[in-house]
């Protein structure tokens, strides 16, 4: 279906060739998966496809990519409308009219489909999709899950041969996530439509493949093949396969199920070790800090039991204290009597659906949004009434889009800048950056850094000030498992300091591999509150692959695994 | 009325339903009677009538409009109404006005000008003739603008651009894309400043405007850029091959028309070119519509559950058409009723049959769809029976 023979692109003014000798077939009817390290040129691969490479980004592209026999050369995008369907990565720059059903309108009244069709299709793909409840209502106001749905819906209407997706999941929580997943297995299933997709979220995507498409490294040529086999020398990998390489399973298991019947023997080897009571902390001789678990009133008024596990007390007075937090936006409540304390050293794990509150709560704690009923102290005092120059000294937030807090055009007047700002010495900032992006040159401008890298800008800029309080507003949306393991690093080096960490997140692995205590959020309500292992191990949403993997032993990450195997060997 | 059961069960088939998207009224209907409104208002200075008229418009707007983004923008043209009202009568007040007036109300000092000045004069006397004059000349102005206002308001902006023929669908996209860009952008300027405190910087402020200026226009350029590659990725553009001689009747078709549009519409508007206006804006009209038609063969695409011209909307459309007639009618019939005049000062009357006419302006508040109940059901899943054609 589709084919590059001997495909190379190489834009103006880089010295090497984003891809080269890219030479692929890609059946009718399969799922394939495109994955490698960030930056190497997957979507410019996958933009080849579309014929929005080179035809809409310039630069040059030599050899051939044919889609069903249609040359890319000879035919631009939207000749090539009727056949593939792209998404890319942000869906609201997707959007060209502001109603659902419009939109998913919208292909094929540029195809000009007759309208007895139109409307036909428009029914079935809002009930393939879920979005029946959604149709009159204006894109704007839909969640990033249903943004991402609507997107993939209104390239599906019509009907495409090929679908190209450029990481469709990497903004959604993990049961908006499986829906997506669900509708694409779907239609590879019935409708024999091509997939072809790149994801960083391995763990979610990979047993779905049919084919798995490396490119390791930028320039190099790909390679293609069984999904097993690829991950058997893949660099990027989801933790199922960590674990398969670890317990050298064959051939290697890609989903959840295929690692539990594998695993009996690996849990008898375990059974005598004990999972460690909490995330290993990177000093080992500092306990790492969880909370003295509160007794608060439930989601229905239900009185919890304290926690069973008796936790050592908290290292200091705690860093945030929200009493009956309310915050509401219009008519909506987006957080309802929310109850949370934060001790200095501890991480905690925001969780929950998109449109949960998560990052309203960390607004309310950097005090960007005003509380409408309860109280919120941060280091003692109330975030929106304390001046932002202040206030940067007690708490710093990295937001979603870490690019919003960079305005300078250079790395070095960014972190100038940061150091005024906070009342730093000069060169402060700049120390944290050597420190977290050590070969990146002074004078880069921050557009061209690559997700993690801003990432990294972004938190030493916040660095700077040295805030006792660090927010993450979903830092790893867009990393790739290097990138993410450096900040794993980073972030645990940080507790270990006595920062306090608030992150909100989808990434179960994340949160399994850094928070002491998860909070799972929902409608802007707490409805679980306790130490992450508690949490997670027994929600079938947010437990990590090995939990899963291991279950009932309570192991959350590979590394425990690791550290337990070598113990016991 | 007396409730016999006839009809007591034509009053039930009357009944407007709620409006979901299959029975939306066209945008189209909702400005051609505004347009209606419009046109009658422009011929009387009566303020009996003209207040009449901005009731008329008022009551359907109260009673039909929703509560979409668009339509508060109702307020904002009664505003700019009385904002016109008043800057009429400031002017008339400063500079003067040719009308004779014999009721003094008060004398302003005048201001002394040089002699190349002749004939402009700054203060000096106001009559209460020459107050009423510009007070009826303003109060027409406002009405037209509030006419307009409720069009606006009752009318998806939108779905007016999808009803444009199909040789402009192309420009409607554009305004369609523009819209959505203007409400993202202020949310970049919100989002900026809000973490530019994450900074440390205060959020209000010249230079906080100055610094956020260029990332939000930066992220505005490249979102337009993603925007255009999905639209092309998604077809936008894709056309049809024509033969040149149909392009060029095609295109002298459509310039002419439109031509013949503007000419027409202004006899129609200006008081004394009632005789050739009506005949040249149809002419005009026909050959847009034919050109327009031609240039459609050019494009390849379809429409997706277009605006239907149904009963309600032919009602709605009428109602205002009705209007504009009765009045045009009644200015040739008893221009003095329709223009109360100010020299000698005189009560307005309230000439009884236009009134009537204007009335039915009432119309499209019965007819129209009412729109779902605020905080209701308003995505509940709608009725499927109504497409059957």
């Amino acid at each position: 279906m589709i084919r590059f023979e001997q495909v190379s692109v190489q834009f103006e003014g880089t010295a090497h060739p984003t891809l080269s000798g890219v030479d692929l077939t890609v059946p009718e009817g399969e799922l394939v998966l495109l994955v490698g390290p960030s930056g190497v040129g997957k979507s410019t691969l996958l933009g080849a496809v579309s014929g929005l490479v080179p035809h809409f980004t310039g630069g040059t592209l030599r050899g051939r990519v044919t889609v069903d026999g249609r040359d890319t050369r000879t035919h631009k995008p939207r000749e090539l409308a009727d056949l593939v369907g792209t998404v890319g990565q942000d869906p609201l720059s997707h959007f060209v009219t502001d109603i659902v059903e419009d939109e998913l309108a919208y292909g094929m009244e540029s195809l000009g489909l007759a309208p007895d069709v139109m409307r036909r299709r428009v029914e079935e793909t809002l009930d393939l999709l879920g979005l029946a409840g959604l149709r009159d209502r204006p894109i704007a106001t839909l969640s990033g899950g249903q943004q991402q749905r609507v997107a993939i819906g209104s390239v599906l209407t019509p009907h495409p041969k090929v679908l190209v997706l450029d990481e469709p999941t990497s903004a959604l929580d993990p049961a908006a996530a499986e829906e997506v997943l669900a509708v694409l297995q779907r239609l590879v299933h019935d409708l024999g439509t091509t997939v072809l997709m790149a994801e960083h979220r391995l763990e979610r995507v990979v047993q779905y493949a049919d084919q798995v498409v490396l490119l390791p490294s930028p320039g190099a040529a790909p390679v293609a093949g069984a999904p097993a086999d690829i991950m058997a020398v893949s660099p990027v990998h989801p933790p199922v396969v960590a674990l398969g390489r670890l317990a050298d399973w064959t051939p290697l298991p890609l989903s959840v199920r295929d690692a539990r019947r594998r695993a009996t023997g690996l849990r008898e080897r375990l059974a005598s070790a004990e999972p460690p009571s909490a995330v290993p902390s990177a000093t080992p001789a500092a306990p790492a800090p969880l909370p003295t678990a509160p007794v608060r009133r439930g989601l229905f008024g239900l009185r919890r039991t304290p926690e069973p596990e008796p936790a050592p007390g908290p290292v200091g007075e705690a860093i945030v204290r929200a009493e009956g937090l309310g915050v509401r936006r219009g008519r909506v409540e987006a957080l309802r009597r929310v109850t949370l304390s934060v001790t200095p050293g501890e991480t905690v794990a925001l969780m929950g659906r998109n449109g949960a509150g998560k990052s309203t709560l960390l607004a309310a704690l950097v005090g960007t949004v005003e509380p409408t009923a309860g109280t919120v102290h941060v280091g003692g005092r109330a975030p929106h009434r304390t001046p932002p120059r202040d206030m940067v000294r007690r708490v710093g937030l990295v937001p979603q889009e870490p690019r919003d807090l960079l305005y300078a055009d250079t790395v070095a007047s960014e972190c100038a800048a940061a150091d005024t700002d906070a009342g730093a010495a000069a060169g402060s900032c700049r120390a944290l950056v050597s420190e977290l992006l050590p070969d990146v040159p002074d004078d880069t401008h921050p557009r061209d850094l690559s997700e993690g890298q801003r990432l990294a800008l972004a938190l030493a800029i916040v660095l700077t000030a040295r805030p006792p309080l660090l927010l993450l507003d979903e830092p790893t949306r867009g990393l790739d498992y290097a990138a993410k393991a450096r900040l794993i690093r980073v972030l645990r080096g940080l507790a270990a300091e006595g920062h306090a960490i608030v992150l909100a997140t989808h990434d179960v692995e994340l949160a399994a591999e850094l928070a002491h205590r998860v909070v799972i959020l929902a409608d802007g309500e707490i409805v679980a509150d306790g130490p992450t292992r508690q949490v997670v191990v027994s929600s079938p949403a947010f437990a990590p692959q090995t939990a899963k993997i291991l279950a009932p032993q309570e192991w959350l990450t590979v590394p425990q695994v690791r550290a337990a195997l070598e113990a016991g060997a | 009325m007396t409730a016999s059961p006839g009809a007591v069960r034509l009053r039930h088939a009357l009944r407007a339903p709620t409006a979901t998207r299959s029975n939306a009224l066209p945008a189209g209907a909702w400005w051609l009677w505004a347009l209606g409104l419009a046109t009658a208002a422009s011929r009387t200075s009566n303020p009996l009538l003209l207040g009449l008229l901005v009731c008329v418009a008022g009551y359907v707007v109260a009673a039909r409009r929703t509560d979409a983004p668009w339509a508060r923008s109702y307020g904002a043209f009664i505003k700019i109404g009385l904002f016109v009202v008043a800057v009429r009568l400031l002017f008339s007040v400063v500079l003067g006005s040719p009308i004779p007036g014999t009721h003094l109300v008060v004398t302003l000092p005048e201001v002394p000008l040089p002699d190349w000045a002749q004939g402009v004069r700054i203060g000096g006397r106001v009559t209460a003739e020459q107050l009423l004059f510009a007070l009826y000349d303003g109060a027409k102005l406002a009405t037209l603008l509030i006419c307009i206002g409720a069009a606006n308001s009752l009318a998806n902006p939108a779905r007016l651009l999808k009803s444009l023929p199909g040789a402009l669908y192309e420009a409607g996209v554009a305004v369609v894309v523009a819209m959505t860009f203007a409400p993202n952008m202020v949310a970049d300027v919100v989002r900026l400043r809000t973490t530019r405190r994450l900074r440390g910087r205060p959020t209000g402020g010249i230079r906080a405007v100055l610094q956020i200026g260029l990332p939000v226009l930066e992220g505005a350029l490249e979102r337009s850029v993603a925007v255009a590659a999905s639209m092309d990725a998604r077809g936008y553009g894709r056309t049809a091959q024509v033969p040149p001689a149909v392009r060029h009747t095609t295109n002298v078709l459509t310039l002419g028309g439109l031509l013949g549009v503007c000419a027409g519409t202004y006899g129609l508007l200006a008081s004394q070119g009632a005789v050739y206006g009506l005949p040249l804006l149809l002419t005009g009209l026909v050959a847009a519509t034919a050109g327009l038609r031609l240039g459609g063969a050019r494009s390849v695409r379809t429409r997706y559950r277009p605006d239907r011209w149904g009963v309600r909307a032919w009602l709605v459309a009428g109602s205002g058409a009705v209007v504009a007639t009765a009045m045009i009618l009644a200015g040739s019939v008893d221009p003095e009723a329709l223009h109360p005049g100010v020299v000698p000062l005189v009560a307005p009357v309230f000439p009884l049959w236009p009134a009537a006419a204007v009335l039915i302006g009432l119309l499209p508040a019965v007819v129209a769809p009412a729109p779902p109940p605020v905080g209701g059901p308003a995505e509940a899943p709608v009725a499927h029976s109504e497409k059957g054609q």
